[in-house]
């Protein structure tokens, strides 16, 4: 019922401003540019339509199929103000938006429209908009209730009481309840705030900080998050390397070709024959390894490796542990969350044997090795004191491109213990630490630019 | 523009069910706004929802030419600009030869000859030599047209950037013949089936629109639109049971238009009601997977026992 009063005192300009910032709050990105579209959207209808206003805003503002989602939600919570709660209004109700109403005199007539409009004046005042993390609602709606008038009331009520008056005990009873009711209505504002802009600033900020974080060291209830983050570098990294193939055509004459095809039209050339480039497919392997020394990292390498297959056309795909199986069929057939329980089964957890699974490799594989291969492999190189079979390395390493290293532990461990790492990186063309996301994006990174032929 | 088919959004739906697309608010609004502010729609959503049919009716709807380009990669400028006729113009060489030869005898010295050939050059590099392909064409269309630009997810990056300035400015500049403005600014569709992620400054310049699938209610106003003549009772079934194959997980579920297919081969074989062998023989027509037919098959009777709700709560 407060609806169109409660704006009204505001520009409609203003309140689609607090709207763009509700949006970004959740991941929706409004431009400069597109915020003046958005204007001029509201301007084209009208405010009094609140479903047009809602499909118009959303066609320019929501720019993919999640977006959409976001924003309808955003907009059902920022266009909802919430009818306040308390006693129903006794007595006529004070002309809404009366500045000068004491907070005393608008809770006793059960003024809905004034109080909610106070809320909005005071929450105003007090930036609700800034809020950006769950932690700060109680201080949040402390200051919104300072800023209705909460001090004042607070004196009322112990005035009334302290003169013992039997009318005036009542009356600040009353005010009591009414107050209690007021807290509530004060923290379910801020939790509406809240909700608008500061549930995607937390996700956010956990999602910074999870792809800090060690791969080792993920806690079980992260894991669904990381596998969010990981799909989404992969499809990064898709749209911008899955295009460069196509550039054959550079639109220059191939005269040679055009002058010999045309000898039938004397030399008048009718037919043109255009110059052609070749490009080399990229082709990667990567061998993965899954071993138990691993474990908790080789998930996340199995799910990179399985987005990287999306990426990439021409990927095979290896795991081993202590024998070394092609997982390609797995990664092309399996949606990930089957395919890495079954990579895991199949040679999963047991102890390490680097010899052995490049003698595998070698022997039923090395033919994949040419001059456009760059090969990733992924491991620890602890080899629990076996063969490493540093000869097998040095034909993968010739037979190759490049050879690229990733390796979950620090360098300062590398050569301690089982680990063989510095004599495998001396076949590497890059052997580096990786045991985050970030990390991992990076180097992955790298090696499609530097290491992929064009 | 303001006047006839879009005043408002109201009227756009009812003309857009004229011509027998049923468009949700959010669909109308869209081409109001994109009609209002000039500015081209992106439309995405799963195969078989109605993207191209959007633009198809809009055509029809607003009386304007409708003009395609379908996106594939590799597609250039030449084939979505413009190109020269290379052919004609080798030719009136060829043929004008003996010509050009005479029109040159008179001149005194190799200055005017030059001056003069000049002149020829600029005659093969105009007008009547010019191909024009969609996007020309539909900026020269006198009334205006709809443009239609088909799968731009499958055509490449350059591309995309390419079309930017078509897209915002409504013009288009040629080498030899300077820039080319529409007089109308067409009405522009884009569709995308998301098969690569589109740069952020061609989403920035499009206004977007999601079509989503539509509810039983939805479904069957369009399935009554678009293959009139299956009684009421039949298409409530028919939509009830696409509806439950959607809650299933599919490789490929159902879109509209595998319902409107279904629904039209049922007239042909003249069926009252759904029965379970009925359904098996024209599965086919709404699931296009080989795994998909496979788990739908032996629950088809249970299916069509139960309404879509108690078969999603199962």
């Amino acid at each position: 019922m407060s609806q169109e009063a409660a704006l009204a005192p505001e520009p409609a300009g203003r309140t689609l401003e607090r709207f763009l910032q509700a949006l970004r709050a959740v991941d929706v990105r409004v431009s400069p540019a597109e915020a003046i579209d958005a204007h001029r959207a509201a301007a084209e209808v009208g405010y009094a339509d609140r479903g047009l206003l809602k499909d118009a805003l959303c066609v320019t503002l929501a720019k993919t199929a999640e977006e959409t989602g976001r924003f309808d939600a955003c907009f059902d919570t920022f266009f909802t103000r919430a009818e306040f709660a308390g006693t129903p209004p006794a007595g006529t109700p004070s002309p809404a938006g009366d500045p000068d109403a004491s907070l005393a005199d608008m809770l006793l007539a059960g003024d809905q429209a004034g109080l909610a409009q106070a809320m909005e004046r005071a929450a105003a005042r007090a930036g609700a908009e800034s809020i950006q993390l769950n932690t700060q609602r109680a201080l949040m709606s402390r200051r919104i209730l300072d800023g209705m008038g909460l001090r004042q009331l607070e004196a009322t009520i112990g005035a009334l009481r302290a003169d013992g008056g039997e009318r005036d005990e009542a009356l600040a009873e009353r005010l009591g309840l009414a107050r209690a009711a007021l807290f509530e209505e004060a923290g379910r504002f801020v939790d509406r705030q809240a909700r608008l802009y500061a549930s995607e600033t937390g996700r956010r900020l956990r999602e910074q900080i999870l792809s800090a974080e060690k791969l080792t060291a993920i806690e079980p209830h992260d894991i669904r998050a990381m596998e969010t983050l990981v799909r989404k570098m992969a499809r990064r990294l898709a749209t911008r390397y899955a295009r460069k193939r196509h550039k054959a055509k550079k639109g220059k004459l191939d005269v040679r070709r055009t002058l010999r095809r045309n000898i039938g039209h004397d030399g008048v050339p009718f037919e043109l024959v255009w110059k052609t480039k070749t490009l080399h497919k990229p082709k990667i392997v990567v061998i993965c390894d899954v071993s138990r020394s691993v474990a908790a990292a080789a998930r996340f390498l199995l799910l990179f490796l399985h987005c990287l297959n999306e990426v990439v056309e021409r990927l095979d795909a290896f795991a081993f542990s202590d024998r070394l199986v092609r997982v390609n069929d797995l990664l092309d057939e399996e949606t990930v969350d089957d395919a890495i329980p079954l990579i895991l089964a199949r040679v999963g957890l047991r102890p390490t044997d680097y010899g052995h699974a490049l003698e595998d490799f070698m022997a039923a594989h090395g033919d994949r090795l040419d001059r456009r291969t760059t090969v990733i492999i992924l491991g620890d190189g602890r080899s629990n004191y076996a063969d490493p079979r540093l000869d097998l390395m040095r034909r993968v390493s010739e037979g190759s491109r490049a050879v690229v290293w990733l390796n979950p532990e620090p360098e300062t461990y590398w050569n301690q213990g089982d680990s063989k790492m510095a004599d495998y990186s001396r076949f590497c063309h890059v052997a580096k630490t990786c045991n985050t996301l970030k990390q991992l994006e990076r180097i992955i990174e790298d090696v499609l630019r530097a290491y992929l032929p064009r | 523009m303001t006047q006839g088919p879009l005043a408002s959004v109201e009227t756009i739906i009812e003309g857009l069910a004229g011509v027998g697309y049923i468009a949700s608010r959010r669909i109308a609004t869209a081409l109001y706004m994109a009609a209002h502010l000039q500015k081209p729609v992106l439309v995405e959503g799963m195969a078989g929802v109605g993207k191209t049919e959007l633009a198809l009716c809009a055509a029809a709807l607003l009386g304007l030419p409708l003009i395609r380009l379908q996106c594939y990669e590799g597609l250039d400028e030449s084939k979505a600009l413009y190109e020269w006729k290379y052919g004609k113009q080798l030719l009136y060489t060829q043929i004008l030869k003996d010509h050009m030869g005479q029109a040159l005898i008179g001149a005194p010295d190799l200055a005017t000859a030059m001056e003069r050939l000049h002149g020829a050059g600029d005659l093969f590099f105009s007008e009547p030599f010019l191909e024009p392909r969609p996007l020309l064409q539909a900026l020269r269309e006198p009334g205006g047209a709809v443009l239609l630009i088909d799968e731009i997810d499958k055509s490449d990056e350059a591309f995309e950037a390419f079309l930017l300035e078509t897209l915002s400015a409504f013009q288009v500049s040629i080498p030899e013949l300077g820039v080319i403005k529409a007089e109308t600014p067409p009405v522009v569709f884009l569709t995308s089936n998301n098969v690569r992620d589109l740069g952020d400054a061609l989403k920035r310049r499009c206004l977007h629109l999601h079509i989503p699938l539509p509810d039983q209610a939805l479904e069957e106003r369009i399935v009554a639109a678009r293959a009139p003549g299956v009684e009421a009772r039949l298409r409530a079934d028919l939509v009830a049971f696409v509806q439950t194959l959607r809650t299933l997980d599919l490789r490929k579920p159902p879109s509209i238009s595998e319902t409107v297919d279904w629904a039209r081969a049922l007239i042909l074989l003249h069926a009252q009601a759904l029965d379970a062998a009925l359904v098996r023989e024209t599965l086919n027509l709404l699931l296009k997977f080989e795994q998909d037919v496979a788990a739908v098959e032996p629950r088809i009777a249970e299916f069509l026992a139960h309404p879509p709700a108690t078969a999603l709560a199962r």
